[in-house]
């Protein structure tokens, strides 16, 4: 029983955690309608920026958060007009070749400079423990922010203009132009806040696991079977992807080898791509 | 249909080019040369679901994945010869390509090609798990298998003439493709599906076919790369960085064509060379290829070959 409770435990705190990982790439697919194929790179940003803030600055990676959803934020709208702005409307081939390149320039420049060397972030909060059952606060912290930058999304996505003039491009580009919307200016910034929470969830993720310049694409991975399972364009269909993804891993790892579990999941990314292709659970 | 005289000059290269080794009596020769030559035709074989076809896929190396494997258990465990187990093992990539296409085919764009990633990281997970194909750690020859070839000296030269032969029967199969009936309607799909079913084109059919064709081939170089390195493991034999690999020279040498994907091969296989070698770039050759993957993507969608056709209307005969 204790173990049960355990695992569901952490397979909920480990499911937040995931689902603010994907949530990034939820957002740019979403909208813009491009499989961001940089994600994992920019998670590893997020890790190694969280990283040097800690160790240059002192900064603790739940207060660094803050400035790196700045970074993120001005890195992500930039690599829009580099990148993607050029072959928007090409084939997606297009998109998906030229975010994967981004994607090799970052890791190729991070194993340059960081080398592949595992690193962690020691912050030394200590566990709380309940009935024999001991989980480390980083851990619940970083499924708090996780619910948080949730909530902070929504609120933008659906109660601010800006928001709104999100989501009306995404519905239908041409329509939102003649509504006054800049629609350049809207779909840079749609991909920079998705870079933006890519480079958080790194952040946070770094408090609470080692990592090097290459973990961000575990991350992505997940990122794609979670996307699909939750949806598109909504940040709590990527925070209920997150929470079945994450409790999956813990309870099923109780009776199968672990082992087993990567096919598992990617199994069912194959299958509810062929049932349906536009994600488990859609509104609209 | 007017043919052009493309083979005229590409076969005579890739014979020049395999025969170099033996003329200079060189090893290191024949080690670049048989990296080159299966480069060539992982990217040849890419190019007819990819560039004929549109479909992106990008777990491509599933095939060769599966292709070494099925070859290397065959010989390990029942001692088959190098060319039958080869053969099983592209047979095999292309009816799991058949029966994975039946379903994958149906989606389009960016969607397959995340279908494909799945699929080569589920393959992957299952690989790593089954004992009997030698689980994490894969699977080492003896040494006795090589006997049967005349001894390993001998058995490596022998997998490098039977890659010549594969390369040449690969480029020779893309080229009467795109100048057949069936690759007229591949293309069609290409540039529009809805109305290539509207025109009569077997769009079904035409995928899964050229899917399955496009994955024999990496089966036959898996099985002969890993019969030369004489052990294989799961990471190295379904390595998502080699997919992207075979997409970067596609899209190098210009995606479509039939002379594009063996040089973009050709070029990529030197660049790498080159900047491994050199001890500043060493590290940063991933950077690099990406930094040019992003030029050819923004400014030369049709990459080398694509851009000459461009420029030199006089040229297209000899490249197509």
């Amino acid at each position: 029983m204790e173990a049960w409770i355990g695992a569901i435990l952490s397979g909920i705190l480990l499911g937040l955690v995931y689902g603010l990982a994907a949530m990034g790439l939820n957002l740019i697919w979403g909208v813009i309608n491009v499989i961001n194929l940089s994600h994992g790179a920019f998670i590893a940003l997020g890790m190694f920026s969280a990283y040097f803030l800690f160790h240059f600055a002192g900064l603790n990676p739940f207060i660094a958060v803050a400035l790196v959803l700045i970074i993120g934020l001005i890195i992500g709208m930039g690599a829009y007009f580099v990148a993607l702005h050029r072959v928007l409307d090409a084939p997606e081939l297009s998109t998906l070749l030229s975010t994967y390149s981004l994607s090799l320039i970052i890791i190729g420049l991070g194993t340059f400079i960081f080398t592949t060397n595992p690193r962690a972030i020691d912050i030394g909060l200590g566990s709380i423990g309940v009935a024999g059952i001991y989980i480390p606060i980083s851990k619940i912290l970083t499924g708090l922010f996780s619910v948080l930058f949730t909530v902070i999304l929504y609120l933008f996505l659906y109660k601010t203009w800006t928001g709104k003039a999100i989501r009306a491009v995404s519905m239908n580009k041409s329509a939102a132009e003649f509504m006054g919307v800049n629609s350049i200016f809207i779909l840079s910034l749609s991909f920079g806040i998705g870079i933006a929470l890519a480079m958080i969830a790194g952040c946070l993720i770094a408090a609470i696991f080692p990592f090097t310049i290459l973990s961000g694409s575990v991350y992505e991975l997940k990122s794609f079977v979670i996307c699909v399972l939750g949806g598109l364009g909504s940040p709590l269909g990527a925070l209920i992807g997150g929470l079945i993804l994450g409790l999956l891993e813990n309870v099923f790892a109780l009776k199968i080898p672990v082992g087993y579990i990567p096919f598992i999941e990617f199994m069912i990314l194959v299958i509810i791509l062929l049932v349906k292709p536009t994600g488990l659970i859609t509104k609209r | 249909m007017k043919r052009g005289y493309t083979l005229i000059w590409l076969i005579p290269l890739i014979l020049a080019i395999s025969l170099l080794p033996v003329i200079a009596h060189s090893v290191i020769y024949r080690e670049t040369i048989f990296l080159i030559l299966m480069y060539i035709t992982l990217a040849v074989s890419l190019n007819i679901i990819l560039g004929y076809t549109g479909y992106v896929s990008f777990g491509h190396i599933v095939f060769y994945g599966i292709g070494g494997y099925t070859s290397f258990y065959l010989m390990y465990r029942f001692g088959v010869h190098l060319i039958l187990a080869m053969i099983m093992g592209g047979i095999l990539s292309a009816i799991i390509a058949l029966i994975v296409g039946e379903a994958v085919l149906r989606l389009r764009g960016a969607i397959f090609a995340i279908a494909t990633i799945g699929i080569n990281e589920a393959i992957k997970s299952l690989v790593t798990n089954l004992q009997f194909l030698g689980g994490a750690t894969g699977m080492f020859f003896n040494f006795k298998i090589y006997k049967t070839y005349g001894g390993a000296a001998k058995a490596i030269w022998f997998a490098y003439w039977i890659m010549v032969v594969v390369t040449i029967i690969c480029l020779l199969t893309s080229y009467f493709i795109k100048n057949s009936k069936f690759g007229y309607g591949l293309f069609s799909i290409r540039e529009d599906e809805d109305a290539a079913v509207v025109l009569g084109v077997n769009t079904k059919r035409f995928k899964s076919i050229a899917f399955a064709i496009s994955a024999f081939f990496p089966g036959l170089v898996g099985a002969i790369f890993f019969f030369k390195a004489g052990n294989i493991e799961p990471d190295d034999a379904f390595h998502l960085v080699k997919s992207i690999e075979m997409i970067f020279m596609v899209m190098l040498g210009g995606f479509g064509t039939v002379s594009g994907p063996p040089i973009g091969a050709l070029l990529y296989e030197r660049l790498k060379g080159i900047l491994l070698i050199n001890p500043l770039f060493k590290n940063l050759h991933m950077a690099i290829t990406g930094f040019i993957l992003l030029i050819i993507i923004l400014f030369a969608p049709g990459g080398i070959v694509g851009w000459f056709r461009n420029r030199f209307k006089k040229l297209r005969s000899l490249l197509e």
